[in-house]
């Protein structure tokens, strides 16, 4: 099966033989492309089903929670981190940001981005949370607790002083420019490093 | 009953050299008998050591010679299995220690020819593992694909990690812990002093004469099948159903069906194993701690260990070795930059559960020995 496209990017972008962290990794999809290419992928997932499947693929995860259980890793433990849909589910993005960055020098970060003009309509028109392709669950089912969208991404690591080495922007499945991102992007996908 | 559990005739090797203890003893030869099932592969790479547990043997995947009940882990092991022995040939030894043909307290006195008891050296995990070692030499199989064990299995498997890491590729470690807690010692010592209250226990000398002690052991397998399950498993196969009766007798007769199931599990238990075995063999776990020559910082264990792939799991109704304890694991194998899985699955059958039918278990234990090979 083809990965999904903000995954594929991620899997190109990562060199081989880089040791990665994939959090949030779910049954091993991303980590199963990236081990095809010599890299050394590890898992963290909080789904005991997920982990089974992925140790049943041969992947190397632990069960474990983003929001405590990055604590567990060292410092520079890996070359790149990544957090693939998973950010704006966590207690404090700022701070699993923060730990990504200690356990690795690099990070790809991606995310629903809520300021997409559908999101943005259905709020201004519907007056309601809206439901997307992307934000498909209602407001009270929804693991999203921190909705985010490109620009606050930018603000938050701009304010803790990360750099951004790349970024993509897909609408739908198409890349879309950064300068039309905020609106355009339905999903962001940035490698960031440590300031 | 002890005598005869001792007349079966067990494959084993006796290998001459000594083996130094933990204990600052020696012995000054080990016997260790063994089981083998599928073949090893032309250049000796599919090896898979496999590590019983407390009461466990060798006889993993065969019918039991005392009891005549299929190997423990029968639905584990075998051709198209989760440890495929089509593709592995897979090793297990019976512990030092341990009653069913290695080297133990009822092994006879190289002079007196008399059993040696309670005169039989203590022994550690760590000494298991150096005789399993041994075994493997003997066998010219340097290196394994693969350690596997529950419980006191996965002692061993965490001790071969930690002692011999150049020995293995995959360590898979089941309802474990690295080290014996205060309340796993505590239930250890309720069984051996059972054992040792027995009249009939005698000191270890018993095993010349006519009675054994049964009932002490009895009692110790009792109080250790308690902990062996979950209070919810109980409560389900058990509750409070009278065994064959429809009034409560007033009296101490075995009223409940609890009751009635564990003095049939602790007599049945007295026909496959022996008393002495059964305090050796509980002191090593109680010895048990793999970061205490570490300062008690575990992953000192495991500093030379960071290219063994782990897999760890843990089950959600085990309170005998507890998820937090194969997490410590984790944050350990962690710590030294080691390849870890970790999973905790969910099952009714409390400690047991990695006996039982458990398909998620079944899935991770082929994809752990399929991985890289």
């Amino acid at each position: 099966m083809a990965l999904r496209p903000d995954l594929a990017i991620i899997a190109d972008a990562v060199p081989s033989s880089a040791r990665v962290l994939d959090v949030g990794c779910g049954d091993g999809e991303l980590m199963e492309a990236l081990r095809a290419k010599g890299v050394d992928a590890r898992g963290l997932e909080i789904d005991p089903a997920n982990v089974t499947a992925a140790i049943a693929r041969g992947q190397s995860v632990v069960q474990g929670d983003a929001n405590r259980d990055l604590a567990d890793y060292p410092d520079n433990a890996f070359d790149y981190a990544i957090l693939s849909q998973t950010l704006q589910t966590t207690e404090r993005p700022d701070r699993v940001v923060g730990e990504l960055l200690r356990i690795a020098p690099r990070a790809f970060v991606s995310f629903p981005n809520f300021a997409h003009w559908r999101v943005r309509l259905a709020l201004l028109w519907g007056g309601r949370m809206p439901v997307t392709r992307l934000l498909p669950v209602a407001w009270y089912e929804t693991p999203n607790i921190h909705h985010v969208t490109v620009s606050d991404f930018r603000d938050l690591i701009g304010a803790k002083g990360i750099g951004v080495e790349a970024a993509w922007y897909l609408s739908g499945d198409k890349p879309t420019s950064d300068a039309a991102a905020s609106w355009r992007a339905e999903h962001a996908i940035f490698l960031i490093a440590r300031g | 009953m002890a005598s005869a559990l001792h007349q079966i005739q067990h494959q084993s090797v006796t290998i001459p050299a000594p083996l130094p203890l933990d204990s600052g003893q020696s012995l000054p030869s080990v016997t260790i008998a063994w089981q083998s099932y599928g073949a090893l592969n032309a250049d000796r790479s599919n090896a898979i050591l496999l590590c019983h547990a407390l009461t466990g043997d060798q006889y993993v995947a065969s019918d039991h010679p005392a009891t005549g009940k299929p190997g423990w882990w029968a639905r584990m092991v075998g051709p198209g299995k989760p440890i495929d022995t089509d593709r592995f040939h897979v090793i297990c030894a019976n512990v030092l220690g341990s009653c069913m043909g290695s080297s133990g307290p009822a092994t006879p006195d190289p002079v007196t020819g008399a059993p040696l008891g309670m005169a039989f050296p203590v022994i550690t995990i760590g000494d298991m593992v150096r005789a399993q070692a041994m075994l493997l030499d003997h066998l010219g199989i340097d290196r394994l694909h693969a350690v596997v064990g529950g419980s006191m299995g996965g002692m061993q498997t965490l001790a071969w990690a930690a002692h011999y890491p150049e020995r293995l590729g995959t360590a898979l470690v089941i309802a474990s812990a690295a080290r014996h807690s205060a309340q796993n010692i505590a239930f250890h010592e309720v069984g051996r002093q059972a054992i040792m209250a027995d009249p009939d226990w005698q000191d270890g000398n018993y095993y010349d004469k006519f009675c054994m002690p049964t009932k002490g052991l009895a009692v110790a397998r009792m109080a250790a099948h308690i902990t062996y399950l979950s209070e919810a498993g109980l409560t389900e196969k058990f509750g409070r159903r009278l065994q064959a009766r429809d009034i409560k007798s007033f009296g101490f007769d075995a009223d409940f069906q609890i009751e009635s199931y564990l003095r049939h599990q602790g007599l049945a238990f007295t026909d496959r194993f022996d008393a002495n075995a059964y305090l050796y063999i509980t002191r090593a776990m109680d010895y048990f701690d793999l970061a205490e020559p570490h300062d008690g910082r575990l992953a000192g264990a495991f500093a030379k260990a960071k290219d063994v792939r782990f897999t760890l799991v843990s089950f959600d109704t085990d309170w005998l070795y507890p998820t937090a304890e194969s997490r410590r694991i984790v944050q350990a194998l962690q710590s030294v930059g080691a390849a870890a899985s970790f999973v905790e699955l969910s099952a009714p059958f409390g400690h047991d559960s990695f006996l039982l039918d458990v398909p998620a278990l079944d899935r991770i234990v082929a994809g752990a020995l399929g991985a890289g090979f």
